[in-house]
């Protein structure tokens, strides 16, 4: 079992024949996913890596059955990628793209809201690294031969550390059901609270790491909602703790703002709320095992 | 990105808001011209750095006479104002605004901004302006009242009046508040701000509403589309090495600490920082080199992090996915021997062909330390960086 995505998701990727969604839809289907076709609008018709180009997304929908997308579109046109999948019927879709404008990104999200909520795309990132269902399929560009099959649900901001957290993991022998990458911008698709649902949710998901940074409410509302509302153990690790306020790390949601957005500060409500905290960034695969050794 | 002062006020002007008289000026002879063109007598002198609190530091002066505006701009101009909001190091000032002094009656908080939680542009606004909002809100929440905009629909006029009524305004005042909201709303939207603050907004002794200081930030991630706004950018309030890195499109940030840091993915670069705090030590810096880091964006990172001459060691650590480990240690390998680097450097590779990448390392015959684990990186970065500090005592 697993959450999002499995073996037999059909996949499309928007920004297809370009440079970049060429060498992930290759790696893609190198791993196993199931990628049925492509968009690029204006070359409908031909034949890339051995799929289908379709001009729009409903076509894709209508033709192959696309259930899934990843969008590798720039950053100026990535957000009308986006409401088209939302549009075409298609149920889940990562944005890879980093650098989408905050107010195109509130459209995004208002667009969606008008969907009624068991038909309402899910959307994760942007920037983010992707989603992975470890040896059945990955919607993303993360190495996909670190991740080894298991019962941990992963949520993150960021890829390279959902990287560590995986090669942690594997070396002490203990595996994934899904990780979901939901990115480092202000305004997201998916929030780590939405992604802890869907664990809680899946047979195949005994407990959920939780790889969370400064900046933005999102971490410990997802811990006030599996306080109240989850059985599953969460364990969580919050980057930053050098960070200053005031200024950006890298990622464009990443800036201790106002009061609640430190690292500390984040660490220390998640610990009230009964969250079993990894102490260092090195501690994360350890901290699983311990939890996981109590279920 | 933030701009000045009275860039801002120049655009919110363009939307209908009004602003008291005022023009910019580059030295205290300007100065005073600019207050005899305005008239009156009593002006605000005020320093145009990149930051609020300036009262405090001495960068707004009230003058009564012209050989008091001129005193003022020369305790200001060239001069580095450091607020709580600059950081030690401070702003340096070379632009000044003279503006027309206001009678006031009473001051307003009132501002726009993106709020993470409803995924929306949010109104704030409050009676008792002039103080830092961040301050009212933990001694006084229920003073600050907040409307949140639809996108769809925009920011409507019974929200404006709502937001006018709640500053406590006249009923006289009120069509002339709902102007001033409105544009200040289509000036965010228009213009992917994602920061406008008025502190204060105030209602001076003959009734009217003026904007008597002026904040605008705007979403980096739009300034393509933005180009009118792209050209307010004032490098000089920019941090240098910053400026640099970003126009090579790697991302940096300075720090105190004296163990230079070259990270892939910002998460990562952030935990790797930890390390070194838990180990003992503290980053010099925080350093993303993306994803594609080639031998020639190596080097230039590494010139980058060695350009902080404070810098003690350099830990280099990369998670190689779409990245290779050995074509990232080819590039440290190449950037090593091109750069003369002083200070110890400790690698830490991981992911895609690691081993290969571990060889390269080995193999180049430089003085280089390689770890497995985070942990392990760490703790040697730090009793690299301790020896270094000793060494260069002994010396």
């Amino acid at each position: 079992m697993a959450i999002l995505i499995n073996k037999d998701t059909r996949m499309i990727v928007q920004g297809f024949t370009g440079k970049i969604g060429t060498f992930h839809a290759q790696d893609m289907m190198n791993y196993g996913s199931n990628v049925v076709g492509g968009i690029t609008p204006g070359k409908g018709g031909q034949t890339h890596l051995d799929r289908p180009v379709f001009n729009t997304v409903r076509e894709s929908v209508e033709q192959e059955g696309a259930e899934a997308s990843i969008i590798f579109v720039p950053p100026a046109f990535a957000a009308d990628s986006i409401m088209e999948a939302a549009d075409a019927g298609i149920k889940y879709c990562v944005s890879i793209t980093d650098g989408i404008p905050t107010q195109d990104m509130m459209k995004v999200k208002q667009y969606l809201r008008k969907f009624p909520k068991n038909e309402r795309m899910v959307l994760t990132g942007p920037n983010c690294a992707g989603t992975i269902t470890p040896g059945q399929s990955m919607l993303g560009i993360m190495p996909g031969h670190i991740y080894q099959s298991g019962v941990v649900g992963v949520v993150g901001r960021s890829g390279t550390l959902g990287y560590e957290a995986a090669d942690q993991m594997r070396e002490l022998g203990i595996g994934i059901s899904t990780s979901v990458g939901i990115g480092g911008d202000p305004i997201n698709g998916s929030s780590h609270r939405d992604i802890f649902e869907k664990f809680e949710e899946d047979d195949g998901t005994k407990l959920i790491l939780m790889i969370g940074e400064i900046g933005g409410p999102q971490e410990v509302e997802a811990g006030v909602y599996a306080s109240k509302h989850m059985k599953k153990p969460i364990v969580a690790y919050i980057a930053g703790l050098t960070a200053p306020k005031g200024r950006r790390m890298g990622h464009a949601g990443a800036i201790i703002s106002s009061v609640g957005e430190s690292a500390a500060e984040k660490v220390e409500m998640l610990q009230d709320l009964g969250v079993a905290i990894a102490p260092t960034p090195s501690a994360m695969g350890e901290t699983v095992a311990k939890v996981l050794a109590k279920l | 990105m933030d701009i000045h002062e009275y860039q801002a006020k120049e655009i919110l002007e363009g939307y209908g808001v009004k602003i008291a008289e005022g023009g910019l000026a580059y030295s205290p002879e300007e100065s005073v011209q600019r207050a005899r063109e305005i008239g009156g007598s009593v002006w605000a002198v005020k320093a145009q750095i990149h930051s609020g609190a300036r009262g405090k530091a001495g960068g707004v002066k009230i003058c009564f006479t012209h050989d008091e505006v001129e005193a003022a701009a020369e305790s200001m101009l060239g001069k580095r104002l450091v607020t709580h909001q600059t950081g030690p190091e401070g702003k340096v000032c070379s632009r000044l605004y003279i503006e027309a002094g206001t009678d006031i009656e009473k001051e307003l908080y009132f501002s726009f901004l993106v709020d993470r939680t409803e995924e929306r542009i949010v109104m704030v606004g409050s009676a008792q302006g002039g103080m830092e909002i961040e301050d009212l809100a933990e001694n006084n929440p229920d003073a600050i009242k907040k409307i949140y905009i639809d996108p769809a629909v925009g920011l409507l006029d019974f929200q404006a009046r709502e937001m006018a009524f709640e500053l406590g305004l006249e009923p006289t005042q009120i069509s002339h508040a709902v102007k001033l909201i409105q544009g200040c709303y289509r000036a965010m939207r228009d213009l992917d701000s994602n920061m406008l603050e008025i502190n204060p907004l105030v209602v001076t002794k003959a009734g009217e509403l003026i904007t008597l200081d002026a904040k605008m930030g705007f979403d980096d991630n739009a300034l393509f589309r933005r180009q009118k706004v792209a050209e307010l950018r004032d490098k000089t309030q920019e941090h240098p090495q910053e400026m640099a890195a970003a126009d090579r499109g790697l991302s940096y940030v300075g720090l105190d600490g004296d163990i230079g840091c070259m990270i892939n993915g910002a998460g990562l670069a952030m935990a790797t920082m930890d390390m070194i705090k838990l180990a003992g030590g503290e980053p010099a810096n925080f350093l993303d080199v993306g994803g594609g880091a080639s031998a020639e964006r190596t080097e230039k990172a590494f010139r980058l992090v060695l350009a902080d001459e404070g810098v003690k060691a350099m830990l280099v650590n990369i998670f190689a996915g779409i990245n290779r480990c050995d074509w990232i240690a080819e590039g440290v390998v190449q950037a090593v021997k091109k750069i003369d680097m002083k200070i110890p450097l400790i690698v830490r590779l991981s992911g895609t062909n690691v081993e290969a990448g571990r060889k390269i390392i080995a193999e180049s015959g430089l003085p280089i330390i390689t770890a497995t684990t985070l942990a392990e990186a760490a703790e040697k970065a730090v009793q690299a960086r301790n020896e270094q500090v000793a060494k260069e005592g002994a010396a």
